[in-house]
Formats: structure tokens, sequence, C-alpha cells
């Protein structure tokens, strides 16, 4: 019963969709307000039909009720209740749920908070939202409805693959789908700005704190799992260049070049077409990582669900919704005219440049990710390319975008001062010239690329104090006359400060973990010990363990540094028998320098003989710290008071002020 | 001018739409024919784990052989599997074995620990070189290479009795005569 409540509040919600996307769309064009405010509960009931239809389907997961086709294919009884809880996301049908629910989250969300918005703005952005809500409803109920039942139900479902009941996994997704699907709120707000041909600051800041929310959850999306990856996979790698890891690198890509272009579009009224265009190319590749998941065009170890019907329908929703939005970005771009001048040194300048490398970045993950299928479509053959290819074209591209980043912040609007700004980080220039020489004395087998890494890193890391610090004239003011400019710093800009720093402390694992990562495969005997990087592992063999719906192999490992215990680590190889899968638990133990992983793998010989893989990873929970950081940053700058809509500005140019408030009224 | 630059966006993903309807409607088991009556290209796979030798190139080469691709995610290679141990029986031919795209080192051993292992040797391929060589399009597949090591014919999908009466048990014993 509850199954076909859910079913049926689906249905109705795609009835209150089609209502949200036409009316208020007409109402805004014939300015009837009466119309234009349905757009407003439309949004708010909507999401309260999918929330409903989407508890009805996580109900049927957590009393495991079998006679519903998805639970009997994802679940099993005797799951701990966590993992029904995230089995509810982790098929395909599921999955298409959270993306609706989160997208009509995000809709009710603008109708609630966008009260200041213009009318025909918010109602036109509405009903975009609508349409692509519309769109994924269809899609869910006539190609993956999750209610769908089976007669006669099953004893027990097949259970939900292993490697996805972890903790890491069962949150990535969410976090994910909030950062995908909060760009189409921005989308949403580019395409109603092309049909209003009103590009404008106000704009800019009405969309500002949603890209950085969406920006923030793909952050963390993307952070979380690769750290899944990183522990659950057991081979010590964090990033693959997969597929799917690309469709959500790439619009995080896009996304961050927004973020930084919506900030000239507010203060120097130029840039329009082009932060239009990001907004649209951002949710298009959302969109197109989606596509690519699940039609099944490439094949990916990520890929639980393929089915070239699903591809058909979404490749159509691709031509409506990215060919739409192109197609009216050609005919009304054109009018969006700018009013600021450019000049190549200054803070837009730097941007911009920030801009052209980011989209470079994400084109040639692109085409990278499709060139396979480009190659296949000509009759070429199959290839697959992997990180050689992404390694040789992303550290060109990114190396010039790091060396500019610590400059920009120091550069002026309108003109800067590029002696000046380089005079001012003179001392992060020399630092970052000695921690990339300190590489070379210390690691000077390594490779090349490790020396240029850290130094980068260090220029990110000391640039972003530095430009605080001078911010604050710190030993030029007075120690009062310091913290009293130190406390007046605002919160975005505390935000950039701080996620340029987490992308230094970034650049760093990154450059420490695929540089000097240590690794050792081998048979071990119990009490025989293996040297790695300087630490000893003693394998003092393994013991059967169980677990709620698992058992395991769960090996003992010693490992000392100089003769001093350092960690115990006890890494597991579990069977789960429902599903007939191993998996691999790798234990980590994490150091300030770098993480201590060992693995076990398969018995050998009957001597209590194993295979064991040990790593030293070096500086991994940087990356993780760093990820960490710059979500710290953008959390900061989402809770900037200039950016909640509306809210007067205390710091703001008085010539920019007038704008402001000519906008608002 | 300015306009073009505008319409740039629509022409680009109107350029890529097409290869992605194109990418729809490709069968990704498609045989690629060129393979056929072709040498396998050199290559050289690592021991899975649990076993000495691995598979190479010249382990081709002296004898007719068959060379299945599986893999321990691939649900139709557990549907050919019993047939594949049948295969194993009668002795016609060596039934080499590709462990292809694991995504670690114990899954293909344990799986075969489980279900049975049908095969004389097995390359352990996670990185799809060998799968490349072959121009294998998805697991698992099943390829006749004669005794000069040339690909003889290609079956895509599990192995089934009609196609190893009508097909596959002929033309080993054809090869094998030449």
């Amino acid at each position: 019963m509850i199954v076909e409540i859910g079913h049926f509040a689906l249905i109705l919600a795609l009835v209150v969709s089609l209502v949200q996307g036409t009316v208020p769309l007409v109402g805004a064009h014939r300015n009837d307000a009466a119309w234009m405010a349905l757009g407003r509960p439309a949004a708010i009931v909507q999401f309260l039909l999918i929330a409903l239809s989407f508890a009805a389907l996580t109900h049927a997961y957590v009393t495991s009720d079998f006679s519903v086709l998805n639970v009997a294919r994802n679940s099993h009884s005797a799951k701990p209740l966590i993992y029904k809880i995230s089995g509810v996301w982790a098929n395909h049908e599921g999955s298409m749920m959270l993306w609706v629910l989160i997208l009509a989250a995000f809709g009710s969300a603008v109708a609630i908070f966008g009260q200041n918005l213009p009318p025909s703005l918010r109602a036109r952005t509405l009903a975009i939202q609508a349409f692509i809500t519309l769109a994924f409803l269809l899609f869910i109920l006539f190609t993956s409805n999750p209610f769908e039942r089976i007669l006669p139900a099953p004893v027990d479902g097949r259970g939900l693959n292993p490697l996805l009941q972890d903790p890491g996994l069962a949150l990535h997704p969410p976090f994910l789908y909030l950062g995908y699907v909060g760009l189409s709120i921005v989308f949403s707000f580019a395409i109603a700005a092309l049909i209003e041909g009103r590009v404008d600051a106000a704009w800019a800041r009405w969309v500002r704190p949603w890209t950085l929310a969406a920006w923030i959850f793909l952050t963390a999306g993307i952070g979380l799992g690769s750290w899944w990856a990183y522990y659950e996979l057991g081979w010590g790698g964090w990033w693959y260049w997969d597929p799917v890891e690309n469709a959500s690198f790439m619009p995080w890509l896009a996304a961050t070049a927004l973020l930084h272009s919506s900030i000239v579009v507010e203060k120097r009224d130029t840039l329009k077409g082009w932060t239009v265009f990001l907004a649209i190319v951002a949710f298009s590749l959302s969109l197109l990582g989606t596509f690519l998941v699940r039609s099944g065009v490439l094949t990916s170890v990520h890929a639980f669900a393929t089915d070239p019907a699903r591809g058909v329908f979404i490749l159509v929703l691709l031509l409506v919704a990215i060919g739409g939005s192109f197609a009216l970005f050609a005919w009304r771009g054109p009018s969006l005219s700018a009013t600021g001048l450019f000049v190549p040194v200054s803070r837009e300048g730097a941007l911009l440049l920030n801009n052209l490398l980011l989209t470079t970045a994400s084109a040639v993950v692109l085409l990278g990710t499709l060139y396979p299928l480009f190659l296949d479509a000509m009759d070429g053959g199959k290839v697959s390319v992997g990180p050689p290819f992404f390694n040789a074209v992303f550290i060109p591209i990114m190396t010039p975008l790091f060396a500019a980043l610590a400059v920009g912040p120091f550069l002026a609007w309108k003109r800067g001062d590029l002696p000046g700004a380089l005079a001012r980080l003179r001392l992060a220039f020399g630092l970052s010239v000695a921690a990339a020489l300190a590489t070379w004395y210390v690691a000077a087998d390594g490779p090349v690329m490790a020396v240029l890494g850290m130094g980068l890193a260090a220029w990110l890391v000391i640039g972003a104090i530095v430009e605080t610090a001078s911010r604050i004239n710190l030993f030029k003011a007075t120690i009062g006359e310091s913290l009293r400019r130190l406390r007046r710093i605002p919160r975005a800009t505390w935000g950039m400060t701080i996620a340029h720093f987490g992308l230094g402390i970034l650049i760093a694992g990154v450059t420490g973990s695929s540089a000097w990562k240590v690794e050792s495969i081998q048979t071990m005997m119990p009490g025989q010990t293996i040297d790695v990087s300087g630490y000893e592992f003693r394998f003092e063999g393994a013991s059967r363990a169980q677990g709620p719906n698992y058992t395991a192999t769960r090996g003992r490992f010693v490992v000392s540094q100089g003769g001093e215990r350092v960690a115990v680590l006890k890494p597991e190889k579990r069977v789960y028998p429902v599903e007939g899968q191993p998996t691999t638990e790798a234990a980590i133990k994490t150091t300030f320098m770098g993480d201590i992983y060992a693995v076990i793998g398969d018995a050998e010989g009957n001597q209590g003989g194993y295979v064991t893989r040990l790593y030293f990873n070096p500086l991994v929970p940087w990356i993780w710290a760093g990820i960490l950081i710059m979500v710290v940053g953008g959390l900061f700058s989402l809770s900037d008071r200039r950016l909640r809509v509306g809210a007067p500005s205390r710091r703001e140019a008085p010539a920019q002020k007038v704008r402001a408030q000519k906008v608002r009224t | 001018m300015k306009r073009l630059v505008f319409i740039l966006p629509l022409v680009g993903f109107a350029v890529m739409a097409v290869y992605l309807g194109i990418g729809l409607t490709k069968d990704p088991r498609a045989l690629p024919s060129v393979l056929i009556d072709q040498e396998v290209p050199p290559f050289d796979l690592a021991a899975i784990e649990g076993r000495d030798k691995g598979f190479k190139h010249g382990d081709l080469l002296g004898e007719v052989s068959l060379v299945n691709i599986f893999g321990s995610w691939c649900i139709a290679c557990r549907v050919e599997h019993p047939f594949l141990m049948k295969i194993k029986e009668r002795k016609l031919a060596p039934l080499h074995g590709i462990d292809w795209r694991e995504e670690n080192r114990q899954a293909g051993p344990a799986w075969l620990a489980r279900f049975g292992d049908p095969y004389t040797l097995i390359g352990d391929d996670p990185k799809s070189k060998a799968a490349i060589a072959f121009g294998v399009t998805g697991a698992p597949e099943t390829f006749v290479v004669d005794k000069r090591g040339f690909i003889r014919y290609k079956h895509v999908g599990p192995m089934t009795q009609d196609v190893w009466d009508r097909t596959i048990e002929p033309m080993v014993e054809e090869l094998r005569k030449q």
C-alpha cells in the first residue's frame, strides 16, 4: 500500500511539475502577477510529493519488502540498517529518485529563500527548474520505475554489492548529486536571464550562493568518492581517471570557473555572455555525465545499470536541454552588452586567465573521456584513454594556473600593478624556490615533476598567508591596527584565501603521493618482516573474523620504525555470502607525513602464508586535508552576509551601491 | 561576427550529439572483423594470484587453442562457466583464460576457486593490454587461435552447446589437421 502511495505521489509530482513549468512562464511573458506567483507554492508542493515518494521507497527498503522488484534486487534482510537505507540510492532507479528529490529540494529552496528576486526572474527560474524535474520524472516513470512489484515475492533479496556497503560510499552519492543538481539552479537562472535578456551585477549576486553551494557539495562529493576508492579498492591509489570520475570532475572544473567569472560580472559588469555560457556548460556536463554513466556507451566499473532504452531517453533529454539552451544562447546571448572595460593586467584579467585555463582543462577531460567513443563511431577501433594522457596534458595546463593564482588576489580591479604585486610576493617566491630546492635535495632520485609540484604547493600556501598579512598591514601598522583590519576582512575574502590555501595543501598531497609512493607485494609467512620505506612490517598471521553479514580473514601486522612500535594494522579480506563477492578492507595508519597502508590477500600454501601488499603513501592525508580546507573556504564564503540576497552592504563603493539599489527597486 | 561566436557552442554540441547518437547505436559487443585471420599481436601477461605461470603470445604457437576472456565481475561469464568446465573435460584443445579488468588481484582467483578452474593458462589483464590486442569488446568472448597464432574465429557472449557443436568443435578439428 505504502509503495503504491509512493508511486502515485510521483505521478502527481509529474502533473504538478507540468503546471509549474508552464503557468509561471506564461505569466512572466504576460506580466500577470497571479500566474507568476503560482510557481512558489507549486515548487513546494512538488518537493513534498517527491519527498513522500522517496520516503515510501526508503520504507520498502528498511522493512525489506521484497515484493518490490527494486528492493529484491538490491537489498537483503541481513544487511545493517545504514546499508538498507543507502541501498535506496546505490542502484539505478533509486539514484534517479535521489536526483529528482534534490532537484525538487533546490527548486523549493529558491521558492522559499528567493523572496527578494524580481517576480518575473523567480517565475522563469522555477519554471525552467520544473521542466528539468519533469524530464527526469518521465525518465523514472517510463524507463526506471522503482515501485515495480514482482510476483511471487522472493524469500530474500539479492543483496547490495559489498563494495558499496561502506560508509564512504553511503555518503558520497548524495553529496555528488547535491553538487550536480545544485548546478541545475544556476542553469535555470541562466536560462531565465537569457529569456529576460538581462544579466547584471544583481543577477550575478543572486546566482553566486547557489553556485557556491553546488561547488561545496561537488568538492566534498568528489573528495569522499576518492577517499572511498583509496581505502576500499585496496590499490593504494585515489584517482583513476575513470569515465565516472571524469564525469564528476568536468562539472567541478566548470563550476570553479563559473564561481570566478560571476565575481567579474558582479564587480565589473562584463564577461556576461561568458558567465551565462559557463552556467549552461556546468549543468550540461552534469547531464552528460549522467548520460555516459547510465547509457552504457562507455564501459566503466561504475556502470551499475546500462540499458540502451534509457540511453536513448537521456540522449533526447540532452538534445532538448543542452541543444535548446545553446540555441537560446545563440539567439539572445549577443544582446548581453558589457559596460566595463577590460585591461589585461587587472583582477578581472587574472580571473579571465583562470577561466580560460579551467575551461581548457575541462575540455581536455571531456575530449579524453569521449575520445574512445569518437574513434569507435568512426570505426577506428577500440581504445582506452588512461592516466598517461591526462597527466601529460593536465600538468601543463595547471602549472600556469597555479603560478598565476597567488598573484591574482594582489591585483586591483580595473588596473592592476603587476610589478608591485610581484614585489609583495618576493618572500613567497623565495620560500617556494627554497621548498623546491629542498625537495630536490631530499629526493634527488625522484621525478623532476615533484620539484615543480612542491614548489607550486609552497607558492600557493605561502602566497595565501602573505596575502592576508599584507591585507592587514602586518608589521607595517601597529598590532592593534592589524587586528582591527583582520576583523574587518569580509568572510568572502576569507573564503577565497582559505580555499587557495587548501588547494596548495592538496597539490602537495597529490605531488607527494604520486612521486614517492613505495609499494611492496609478496607472500609473507607469520613472523616474517618486510621493510617498506623505513617502516618494518612484521606479519603475525591471519585469523577468521565474523561480521554482521560477512566473514573475514583478518591479518595482523605490527609496524615499527627504528625498533619503536608505530602501529598495529589489521587489514581484512571479506566475503559476503549473500552476494558471493569478496572485498578488500585496507588497514591504514595515518601519520603527518603519509599513510602506512596494508592489504591482505589470499592464503598461499598451507603454512599460514598470505599474499600481502604493503605501501607507504606519502602525503596522502594532505589530499583529504586540502579538500576539507577548500570546503571550509567555500562555507566561509557562503556565510558572507553580502551574499544573502538583498542584505545591504556596508563596505560597497558608493557607485556600486547606487546601481545595486536601482536594480533592487 | 559577434553573433557567430555565440552560435559556436550550439555547433560544437551538435557535432558531439551526432557522435553520442552513433555511439548509442553501436553494439559494444559488435565484432570488429578486421582481427579475423590476423596474427594476435604480442602480449605478455602476469600470472594471477595462486598460479606460477602467466600467459603470453608465445604460448599460442604450435597448437590450436581456445582463448576465453572472463572476469569475476561479469555475470554472463558465470552463465557460460559450467559449459567451459565441460570443454575442459573434453580435452579437445587447451582453453586459456584472460582475467580481464579485475578491480583487485583476489577477485579472479576467488571466483575460480568457487566455480572451478577450466583454464590451462591464465593471464591477469587489469589494464586491458591483451584484451586490446585481441580486439575484445566485452566479456565473455571466446577466440579460436590456430597453430601459427592467428585468430580464426571469435564468439561474442556466453558459449553455448549449439555454437560449440556447430562451429567451434568442427573448426578446431579442421585446424588441427592443418
